[in-house]
């Protein structure tokens, strides 16, 4: 019964969303207060029936209804409830019905926010409609979570293992806030279009969501990073694989368009730009979506791909992206462009801010499609590994990097250069100190190593400095806002030191040990005491018993597992990291060679310091966010401008 | 200047074709080389120098059955024959370079993490560049539309 319920819900939230679409669009007219209101009570029941049916999925995912055939395929009985609960977004029919209830979630803050103006709010309330018919239909047709199978089986298949961990519970649900976070500001943008409405106010509208999307992508991509680092067993936070490129590619974009925006805010610069950058933030999205959904990749993310998917979500892509374009195309050049500026101010920082990121996304597509197209152009295989995106990708970041420090210090439309390098001055020492005593002190010996230190220092102490500028003698009264730059940026300088830390100076040892034997790896010694069996709810585990000692002294056992899946045959290694918060150290076990096993260890110094970074720029967008969304509860009325 | 972003945006569309065709034409059919017998070294030279190599080299080739991880860090038993293979020349004597070449001729670019700079890798090298440059002068521009407008506002 449960399944129907859901099933009649999601037919219900599929009529709404179209009504929801119509009357949106209609109301975009001055005189259509009705239509207006229809559409917001459409909103109100897409999200009420898309919630019931998300209630539903979980509520057979917990009691294991395997009348259902995505729970049958995808959980078991043996698996423990927190797994039962995120499980239901680990197979694809589950995480489309995810992807639309966060869909309906921003819908609902469209509505209540009410933000530059009603029509504004009713287009916008339509093109996001019109995107949630879609994604509905699409579940309906291609990835019903609600099928069923007669008769129920007793038991389920089980989760892919590598799947039941933590990190899973947060990396979904994060990554699509953040793409259907960019849902919104698309849909704002094109409501921007239909209503020639593309001024300061639509800015101010459009940005919390743009924020909250960019801070969820944030978090997303860490905890993608962080749970490849401790899950995979072999200490890489990062491998350029195409399904990690299609999450950095919408967040390059929407740092890009944070940016812009906030130019349009404040001074009306770089209309059209912020629209295009909108659309071009949710199109990656869709592309990314398409690539991990439709088995043109295969890895771990594209579970039970279907060809027929793909062709949806293809048909979806050209349809929003070709749409949105002919939209722009057709209305943004009867859009006033009023920017105003000379060529040392904020505006132009953001200008060439957008130019690296806008490359370093462009980078990172040709280097995730390219071999794709050629394969299917001419059937010639080519890779395209980490050394082709170290070569083109990291160039750009450098310079934006170089950049980044500039923008907080000069001001609108016109900056003053030298006062800015002045107050930059003790950046520029510390980044020279830092780089210097890299360059003398650490080993092995690495003049990008050193050349990284500066400039993550030049960051760092930038973003010290500006808090320290603004602050001076009045830190309680500083608004939260002024933290949300230095923040974020301070967080590309971290993230920076760990990528580098990790890279230039990680250890490594793999080696056969035998009980009693021990090995060498960065300044620890590891001994093997045993390796015992353990029985987990769903797993058998072979646990090793290892010793860690550092300058002769006992400081750690660590136990590093292998973890055997019985119900679905998979083996997945089960990592032990001790971090000093400064470095970690990695062991994950290998498999048995005779009396011995084999034992791989990892010091990587600095790598908790990628994600710390990933956090520190989460929080500055709080920061951002939640002056934002004060000011707005302070003065209700949208059509002031704040004092600049 | 909304015109002529178009007419750039026009230009890389048509470009991208006619560059893929250009490729295609630039790069010939190389017949693959007879297939040579398989070459079993060590898992692990003892000559650190060697086996630095080794390892140097094995992170620059994919895994040929596992998705984007390089030989360096494959469980598969197809890479752990290769990392073999590549011992075993090593120690016979073969410069990194012949090692490659023999890889290469016997898998195709696809085996190299960083693909070759050929007739159709231009656009994956230079593409990048080329957005660059474009997004630069287009910026540059702006900024010199908006210093105009600034002059003129203020007077």
């Amino acid at each position: 019964m449960t399944g129907e319920i859901g099933q009649l819900a999601l037919c219900l939230a599929l009529v709404l969303s179209l009504i929801q679409a119509g009357a949106g669009i209609a109301g975009a007219r001055p005189d259509a207060a009705r239509a207006r209101a229809v559409a917001s009570g459409a909103a109100l029941g897409f999200f009420v029936f898309v919630m019931l049916a998300f209630g539903v999925l979980v509520y057979a995912s917990v009691v294991s209804d395997f009348s259902l055939l995505n729970i049958w395929q995808n959980s078991s009985t043996d698996k423990p409830l927190l797994y039962k609960l995120t499980g239901v977004w680990g197979d694809h029919e589950g995480s489309m019905l995810l992807w639309i209830s966060v869909l309906a979630v921003y819908t609902l803050a469209i509505v209540f926010a009410k933000r530059g103006g009603e029509r504004l709010t009713s287009a916008s309330l339509g093109v996001q409609g019109l995107l949630a018919f879609a994604f509905v239909l699409f579940i309906l047709f291609t990835s019903n979570p609600f099928l069923r199978i007669d008769p129920a089986p007793f038991q389920g298949q089980g989760l892919n293992p590598l799947l039941q961990d933590p990190g899973l519970a947060l990396h979904p649900p994060m990554l699509y806030i953040g793409y259907v976070g960019l849902s919104a500001a698309f849909s704002y943008a094109a409501a921007a279009l239909i209503t020639m409405q593309a001024d300061a106010d639509w800015a101010r509208a459009a940005r919390p969501f743009i924020l909250a999307a960019w801070i969820a992508l944030t978090l997303g991509i860490t905890l993608g990073s962080w749970w490849a680092y401790y899950e995979l067993g072999w200490g890489g936070f990062w491998f350029w694989d195409p399904v990690e490129n299609a999450s950095l590619m919408p967040w390059l974009l929407a740092t890009a368009l944070l940016h812009s925006a906030l130019a349009t805010e404040r001074t009306g610069a770089f209309r059209t730009w912020t629209l295009l950058l909108a659309i071009g933030g949710f199109s990656l999205s869709l592309i990314g979506t398409f690539l991990v959904r439709s088995g043109v990749l295969s890895s771990v993310h594209s579970f039970a791909s279907d060809p027929r998917r793909g062709m949806f979500i293809l048909l979806m892509l050209v349809a929003a992206i070709g749409s949105a374009l002919a939209l722009f195309a057709w209305r943004a050049p009867k859009l006033q462009e009023g920017a105003a500026f000379e060529p040392v101010s904020k505006e132009t920082t953001f200008l060439i801010n957008n130019v690296f990121l806008v490359a370093a996304c462009a980078t990172v597509f040709i280097g995730t499609i390219y071999p794709l197209a050629l394969d299917a152009y001419n059937g010639t295989k080519i890779s395209v590994g980490p050394p082709f995106f170290a070569i083109t990708f990291a160039p750009l970041f450098v310079a934006l990097m170089i950049l980044v420090p500039f923008g907080p210090q000069l001001g609108w439309r016109r900056g003053n250069l030298r006062e800015a390098v002045q107050t930059l001055m003790p950046a520029m020492g510390l980044a020279a100190v830092a780089g210097v005593i890299v360059f003398a002190v650490a080993r092995p010996f690495s003049l990008a190593a050193a050349g990284a230190f500066v400039l993550a220092f030049w960051v760092i102490g930038a973003s010290v400095l500006d808090i320290w500028r603004r602050g001076r003698g009045k830190f309680r009264a500083l608004p939260l806002s002024a933290y949300a730059s230095a923040l974020a940026h301070a967080g590309l300088g971290i993230t920076l030191l760990g990528i580098v830390g990790t890279t230039v100076w990680k250890s490594e040892m793999i080696t056969v040990l035998k009980p009693g034997q021990s090995a060498n790896v960065g300044g620890y010694t590891l001994r093997l005491d045993k390796v015992v069996d353990v029985q987990g709810p769903n797993y058998i585990a072979q646990r090793a018993v290892i010793d860690v000692f550092s300058g002769g002294e006992m400081i750690a056992t660590m136990n590093p597992e292998k973890r055997m899946f019985p119900r679905m045959g998979q083996t997945v290694s089960d990592t032990a990291i001790r971090t000093t918060g400064f470095e970690d150290l990695y062991l994950a076990l290998g498999d048995q060679r005779g009396t011995g096993w084999t034992v791989r260890a990892y010091a990587n110094p600095l790598a908790p310091f990628i994600w710390f970074g990933g956090l520190f720029m989460a929080l500055g967008g709080f920061a951002s966010l939640w002056t934002r969304l004060r000011v707005k509860a302070r003065a209700p009325s949208a059509n002031t401008v704040p004092a600049e | 200047m909304k015109r002529a972003l178009f007419l750039a945006l026009f230009a890389v569309l048509f470009a991208l074709p006619v560059a893929l065709v250009t490729a295609r034409l630039a790069h010939a059919d190389a017949s693959l080389p007879a297939a040579v017998e398989d070459q079993n070294g060590p898992e692990h030279i003892a000559n650190p120098a060697l086996e630095a190599r080794a390892v140097a080299l094995q992170k620059q080739f994919r895994c040929l059955v596992c998705e984007g991880e390089s030989l360096d860090e494959s469980n598969a038993d197809l890479a752990k024959d290769l990392r073999r293979l590549i011992r075993a020349r090593i120690l016979a004597g073969d410069s990194d370079k012949q090692i490659t070449d023999y890889l290469v001729s016997r898998y195709g670019d696809f085996i190299l993490m960083k693909p070759p700079l050929q007739g159709n890798t231009y656009l994956l090298w230079f593409g990048p560049l080329l957005v660059l440059l474009i997004a630069g002068a287009v910026a540059g521009w702006v900024v010199v539309k908006a210093r105009a407008r600034n002059r003129e506002a203020t007077g």
